[in-house]
């Protein structure tokens, strides 16, 4: 099996190791599988609303980059326009400095919802698309994300949780340079959510592709990315860097008190009663 | 070996009052109550089917019938199929036949009988012309209903996914319109029958239809309910079948599992 994987193993954990407490996007050795996508003077309206204003991101190759902001603040459109599902009212989007036009296939995208096609069986639905030798190449992303024992089975009958995991085998199955994620844990209970944070944290860290998330939930956040962005009425207003080491965990005094501090910078917007959110636990926004 | 026993008993429920009527029917025969010339014996029925089959009458008229049903219903079905996945698909197709389509599908099929006796004399292709024209509708309206109502999501996904148009169409499109394709197909086949059964009793010198109305001029009776009761098997026996395919086609849909 190991002669089917993608990334040599042995370069991914002295990377992993050597950095530790380091943004893991400048590790020079982590430079090679991911995109380097650029954004520039993005504009996006739809008639009359101005859904996007003139925004300018950089990612690094490799790097984790996590969007946060409130329902119909931009993000999603973002990134939709990264993904070239839409096409921008002005400016560009540059994905390894080629202009993104149409559907772009070194990026892949996952959803809210699995969006598997439920009349095939889970090794099929991972090898959609694929054009030569789709069984082994799906058996191996179902191996990735522990699924290999459902190959056989439909979509029907496997949880929430589980289809979302296929649904992450099927992205990752054709090796993306660029993965684009849209709430895509937004449906699963907290419990699964932790579960499937840390797979793809994992399977970053092993394959090195640049990772764009969308999400509502802070904590999310700031427990997967490089940096996290905060947008607000079609703008970037904020543009941090996460540098805790990683994995990371909730517990930490550090870890809680960037969360707090992004989730104040998105409230106190909106005029929301300090008290009240400081008390809040559950840092997830709708 | 009581629970067994139950389990038994209780499939045999149901029989329970088909069988009584059956009985009834046969003593109220026998005692003279109930005239051959309105309702013969269940046994004398039975003697005619025998009758029947032994002369090699039954099975010439059946493969008749059967083979005018599978034609019509293929020719109809294979239209309304083809119709409904290019409305599906195309919005100028819509555009350009749906309303005429829709127009055609509030003429009861069997109103044109006059007209189809006209046209083709009672020859083979009257009769495939109505059943074809009773059948193309459910399954064009269903075809088209099934292509319409696919997920949106989806076909975004296998556009990022990196399906070709075609690849999108025969993985996506068509197993999603499968399950309402298969409800319009088992809706045509009772349609069938019935469109049948009324061609071959009025216009027709071979088939079923034609084997009880030509037992009516002579009278018997016990072939015309044999006739019927064909009728009841074959429509049941089609229905059967489509039910059988769906269970093959449909096993990924979670309400159309086999067990």
């Amino acid at each position: 099996m190991a002669s089917q994987l993608p990334v040599n193993l042995d370069d991914t954990l002295n990377c992993t190791h050597s950095i530790t407490g380091v943004n893991k996007g400048f590790c020079p050795m982590t430079s090679i599988n991911g995109a380097d996508l650029k954004v520039l003077n993005l504009t996006k309206r739809f008639g009359d609303q101005q859904v996007l204003r003139e925004v300018d991101l950089e990612v690094m190759p490799g790097e984790f980059i996590a969007i946060v902001g409130r329902s119909g603040c931009g993000k999603s459109t973002l990134l939709r326009l990264v993904a070239g599902l839409d096409r921008p009212s002005e400016g560009r989007v540059l994905v390894n400095g080629t202009p993104v036009r149409r559907v772009d296939p070194s990026a892949r995208m996952m959803f809210q919802d699995a969006r598997l096609l439920m009349w095939k069986r889970v090794l099929e639905n991972v090898g959609l698309g694929l054009r030569n030798n789709w069984r082994s190449k799906a058996k191996w992303a179902l191996q990735q994300v522990g699924l290999a024992d459902r190959a056989k089975e439909y979509p029907a009958v496997l949880s929430g949780g589980q289809r979302q995991r296929v649904a992450l085998a099927r992205a990752l199955v054709s090796e993306p340079r660029l993965l684009l994620l849209d709430e895509p844990l937004g449906a699963l209970d907290a419990l699964t959510r932790i579960e499937m944070q840390q797979l793809i944290e994992q399977l970053w860290q092993e394959q090195q592709f640049t990772a764009l998330l969308v999400t509502h939930d802070v904590e999310e956040a700031v427990t997967l990315a490089d940096r996290v962005i905060l947008i607000e009425s079609g703008q970037i207003v904020m543009n941090i860097p996460i540098v805790l080491s990683r994995p990371r965990h909730r517990g930490d005094a550090a870890f809680a008190a960037i969360a707090d501090h992004i989730l104040k910078r998105i409230l106190n917007k909106a005029d929301v009663d300090q008290d009240h959110t400081e008390s809040s636990q559950e840092l997830v926004l709708h | 070996m009581k629970k067994r026993f139950n389990k038994r008993l209780d499939q045999l429920i149901p029989w329970g009052v088909p069988i009584l009527l059956i009985v009834i029917w046969q003593l109220l025969a026998q005692v003279g109550w109930l005239s051959t010339r309105i309702l013969p014996a269940p046994t004398a029925v039975l003697l005619a089917g025998i009758r029947l089959a032994s002369t090699g009458e039954l099975w010439q008229h059946l493969s008749v019938s059967a083979s005018r049903a599978v034609t019509g219903f293929l020719i109809g079905g294979g239209i309304g199929f083809t119709l409904g996945i290019i409305n599906g698909v195309s919005n100028v197709s819509e555009k350009l036949l749906d309303t005429s389509l829709q127009m055609l599908r509030n003429v009861p099929h069997l109103a044109m009988i006059p007209l189809v006796i006209l046209w083709f004399g009672i020859g083979e292709e009257a009769k495939l012309f109505l059943v074809s024209l009773g059948v193309l509708f459910p399954v064009y309206l269903n075809t088209f209903h099934g292509v319409r109502t696919v997920d949106p999501g989806l076909l975004e996904m296998g556009k990022v996914y990196g399906l070709k148009p075609w690849e999108l169409f025969l993985q996506v499109i068509l197993p999603n319109a499968l399950p309402s394709i298969l409800i319009g197909v088992r809706f045509s086949l009772g349609i069938t029958w019935l469109t049948l059964i009324v061609a071959e009793t009025i216009a027709a010198d071979s088939g079923i239809g034609y084997l009880a109305m030509n037992a009516r001029e002579f009278m018997q009776t016990d072939v015309v309910v044999f006739s019927i009761l064909i009728y009841a098997l074959l429509g049941k026996l089609a229905d059967s079948m489509a039910k059988f395919f769906e269970a093959r086609l449909l096993a990924w849909h979670p309400s159309y599992q086999l067990t």
